[in-house]
């Protein structure tokens, strides 16, 4: 016999818990509005501007004495933190009005050998200030035009109703992710953005496969009440849902533990998406559609045959 | 049922040959190279550079493993980077100016399939290490200069018509004229519109005077800052050549802007110098007259008071010297500049000018035997006198000799900014990404790593999980692996650290499929369908699934891929890319295999899933 995760004889009574599992995610969602309100995003110098450099030392690096020696010299406003090990030492310069770039992350390590001549210039990220604006100003566009997108198509391709439950969810999970990263203060850059777009696809793909299965069974069985189909469409998806989550999850701890310090926001985003996202495509999705009105009638219409759906 | 026809296989065989192939260059790893080229992009590389390329490197011992030569470049391999470094020491020597020599990484692959046009994958600057640039050109810059440029030439188009004008100012881009009469007004409005038909002229009055104010018209301004833009472009593949990178990136991006990568370029803070040096030339005569007045010089230095016309600037010997605002010549029109001596064995600039340049030249030196001209290098704002030589005689022909340079040193320095061309507008970095080479193979390891252990962990629970059909969905997500890898090496797409997290996370999406399928056929059997119908229906009725959830997937990495930039794109490249191959591997290769395995048992009573 085969290995199961979930034997069920009967279906799951997903649809009964509706009422708290949206109210508990529409507590998360507000919990996170809060703090993006309050707290904000800490947003990496892709957004605002400014300069980043990594610096590799020959042994563990001594923080405090380096955030004096360059204090001293005249850099008292940079923000000097280890990255991923003892001997990598990342350092934030804002925007200074007046000394470009270029000039800066040269004077710096100038500054910092002096102080311990092996100190090795790793990697660094200068951001104009206007720049930064239009990363973020596209960023926030690419989050529109795909949730607009996607709308439109699964509004093609099901109905509205889907439509809006599955952007609902999938808004639902952003909030999430950017509410944890407002709590924690982490760092928000370009390729957090880019995990968060990712988990947008992501977790519209969890929920369009239930609604794939809602809808089939509409088409399929004589039961009338939505919601018990509802359950039996989520009931037979659950272990195709838990198990792509769980090895989509494998694949993404394996790069925030191994994929070292720069893709650890990439992958800590991703990371709690897809819990988040495995959650709200089974218990938040649907009960949305349900209240929204769906019924059997809106998928067995006469001029829609089965491949009929628009591409 | 469950049988492809042999078109099927055929396909299957092919992409899958094609997907070995092309992946194959990736394995060989990267040999030390050095890369030969001219300069001049005109110049085109032949047997006889060969020749002595390969005189050079025997005369001192080192054997190159390989050499191969195209109408650009010459590259040679080495056994290791010691010989490499050598060989482009004593190349540098042998060669001299006009060529670039550059350290540079080939793939070790094979030559056949370098000639099938299987390459390794094109690695972004976060894996290989390298600078990224963004450079913003001062486009209200260039506006003005033109507008500096329209009020000179109208200067000059007024006193050949002797018209009389009051007044000839500029603010900003706009030039506006100033009459006593209004009837020397419309003439001057019509022989500027007849010779210069691209300004907009407006006429106007300011209590007794008539004006006229002189603009671009939008045409022409869109015209200006394209020019500006390509000239730009053309200056900085001069410098990036001086610097010699092997493959460098330099392209406009939007309107008013450039990228420029150099990968594998190792002392930043020397490339950074060259590209940031947004030095523009200007030659203007030095006020005499003024100079001759040391009380005058000394009221300009003391209390700013300068003489109507001029600009005080300092020599560098720190002397004052009091320079015309009008501007003689500019960088465009020199054509080309060499480090050499003069007749005293003292270093020198050699410059050539063009046509145009020659003859203002030539007027300008003529008239103005015996005194002083005074060449400014223009650097962000801040303006110096790189030197002011007295004009002996007439200069005609275009060539000119600039003396009073302090070592070899500075006028190869000289030389290689004038040659380089001055930019048509100054360019400030607006972004900047370095990545030191170290970084670049941790980055490398660390998302190899990733991948494998990530890969791994899901093959192990696959094949507990779903046994014989875990195996096969592992063995196509190996395939849909192979042929992403292959893809990403065919379009030589930027791979990206975030690139080699997107082949992970596909991975782990791609899965799905099997997933989705496997559960059907579980489903399925459950249900009390025969094993061979079964595998059908799940194969069918998954597909539709895969389709709906693959879509939504691929416009969010279409939607990144059009608003990303830079490691992002990379990243979106990948996630589109992939999800394209699995659902090829996914759905076609695994039933292939599941048919071959299944399909031909006439009676078939268990499926191992």
């Amino acid at each position: 016999m085969s290995l199961e995760l979930f034997r069920l004889k009967r279906d799951i009574p997903f649809m009964r818990w509706a009422r708290s599992t949206i109210f508990f995610s529409v507590a998360l969602i507000i919990g996170s509005v809060v703090l993006l309100a309050t707290r904000g995003l800490n947003l990496g110098v892709d957004f605002t501007g400014g300069t980043v450099m990594e610096i590799g030392y020959p042994g563990a690096a001594d923080i405090p004495a380096i955030r004096a020696h360059l204090a001293k010299n005249g850099y008292g406003d940079a923000q000097v933190q280890t990255f991923g090990r003892a001997s990598d030492v990342l350092i934030r310069l804002p925007v200074k009005p007046g000394v470009t770039s270029a000039q800066l992350s040269e004077r710096v390590i100038v500054v910092l050998r002096a102080q311990v001549p092996q100190a090795e210039l790793r990697r660094v990220e200068f951001v104009g200030p206007q720049v930064g604006r239009e990363l973020f100003e596209d960023g926030s566009l690419a989050l529109l035009v795909v949730s607009i997108g996607i709308v439109i198509y699964l509004a093609l391709r099901f109905e509205w109703r889907f439509a809006v439950g599955a952007i609902f969810a999938t808004a639902h999970d952003i909030f999430i992710v950017l509410g944890v990263w407002s709590a924690f203060q982490w760092e928000f850059s370009l390729t957090v953005l880019a995990a968060i777009l990712a988990v947008l696809g992501y977790s519209v793909n969890d929920t369009v496969v239930v609604f794939d299965r809602i809808r089939e069974n509409f088409r399929k069985t004589r039961m009338t009440d939505v919601a018990a189909i509802m359950d039996n469409a989520k009931t037979a998806t659950l272990s195709r849902t838990v198990i792509t989550s769980g090895t989509t999850l494998m694949v993404v701890l394996a790069i925030l533990f191994f994929g070292g310090e720069v893709l650890w926001g990439f992958a800590m985003a991703l990371a709690i998406g897809i819990v988040v996202g495995t959650y709200s495509s089974v218990l938040v999705a649907s009960p949305i559609v349900l209240w929204l009105g769906v019924s059997r009638e809106d998928f067995i219409k006469p001029p829609r045959p089965e491949s009929g759906a628009v591409v | 049922m469950n049988r492809y026809p042999l078109w099927k296989y055929v396909v299957i065989a092919l992409a899958l040959a094609i997907g070995l192939i092309y992946t194959l260059p990736n394995f060989y790893g990267e040999v030390p190279a050095v890369q030969v080229a001219p300069v001049r992009t005109t110049q085109k590389v032949d047997s006889t550079l060969l020749e002595r390329v390969e005189q050079a490197l025997a005369q001192v011992g080192l054997k190159p493993t390989g050499i191969t030569q195209d109408e650009r470049s010459i590259k040679l391999r080495f056994a290791d980077t010691d010989t490499q470094i050598k060989a482009k020491d004593v190349l540098q020597q042998a060669l001299g100016q006009g060529y670039t020599v550059a350290l540079n990484l080939l793939s070790a692959s094979p030559q056949w399939l370098a000639s099938i046009g299987a390459l390794p994958m094109y690695l972004g600057l976060d894996l290989r290490g390298g600078v990224h640039f963004l450079l913003q050109v001062d486009m209200p810059r260039a506006l003005e200069r033109a507008a500096e440029r329209y009020q000179g030439d109208i200067r000059t188009l007024l006193r050949e018509k002797k018209i009389r004008y009051a007044h000839l100012t500029r603010e900003r881009d706009v030039v506006t004229l100033r009459f006593r009469e209004a009837a020397a007004r419309d003439e001057a409005r019509q022989a500027i519109a007849r010779a210069y038909p691209e300004l907009e002229l407006r006429e106007g009055a300011s209590g007794e005077e008539f004006l006229l104010t002189v603009t671009l018209s939008k045409a022409a301004q869109v015209k200006v800052q394209e020019n500006a833009l390509q000239q730009n472009l053309l200056t900085l593949r001069n410098r990036v050549n001086e610097l010699g990178v092997a493959e460098p990136v330099i392209q406009q991006q939007g309107v008013d802007r450039v990228v420029v990568q150099l990968p594998g370029v190792q002392d930043t803070a020397k490339a950074k110098e060259i590209l940031g040096r947004t030095a523009t030339l200007e030659i203007r005569m030095v006020d005499e007259e003024a100079m001759q007045d040391p009380a005058r010089v000394q009221a300009a230095v003391a209390s700013g008071q300068v003489p109507f016309g001029d600009e005080l600037y300092y020599e560098r010997n720190g002397q004052p010297i009091l320079v015309k605002k009008s501007v003689v010549l500019t960088g465009e029109y020199i054509t080309d500049a060499q480090a050499g001596f003069d007749q005293n064995n003292q270093p020198a600039v050699h410059i050539n000018l063009d046509g145009r340049g020659a003859r203002i030249f030539k007027n300008v030196t003529r008239e103005n035997v015996g005194r002083r001209m005074a060449i400014l290098l223009i650097e962000k704002g801040k303006t110096e006198v790189v030197t002011a030589p007295v004009i002996r005689e007439e200069i005609g022909g275009g060539r000119v000799q600039i003396t009073g340079m302090d070592s070899t040193e500075e006028a190869r320095d000289v030389a290689l900014l004038l040659r380089a061309g001055a930019l048509a507008a100054p360019m400030e970095i607006v972004e900047e990404r370095t990545v030191g080479p170290s970084l670049g193979r941790d980055n490398i390891e660390k998302g190899f790593n990733a991948t494998l252990y990530g890969f791994a962990a899901v093959a192990v629970f696959m094949v507990i999980y779903y046994r014989f059909f875990g195996l096969i969905s592992i063995l196509a997500l190996a395939t849909n692996l192979c042929l992403l890898v292959a893809l990403l090496s065919m379009l030589q797409a930027t791979l990206t650290l975030p690139g080699i997290a997107g082949i992970a996370l596909t991975l782990g999406m791609a899965i799905d499929a099997n997933v989705l399928i496997a559960e059907r056929i579980r489903e399925e059997l459950r249900n009390g369908m025969s094993p061979q119908a079964a595998i059908a229906a799940g194969y069918e009725r998954a597909w539709d699934t895969i389709l709906d959830a693959n879509i939504t997937t691929l416009i969010a990495g279409i939607a990144l891929f059009w608003l990303g930039s830079g490691p992002v794109r990379g990243f979106a490249v990948v996630l589109c890319l992939g999800i394209l191959t699995s659902m090829f591997s996914a759905v076609m290769v695994s039933r292939a295999m599941v048919n071959l395995t299944y399909g031909r048992a006439k009676r078939l009573t268990k499926v191992s899933i």
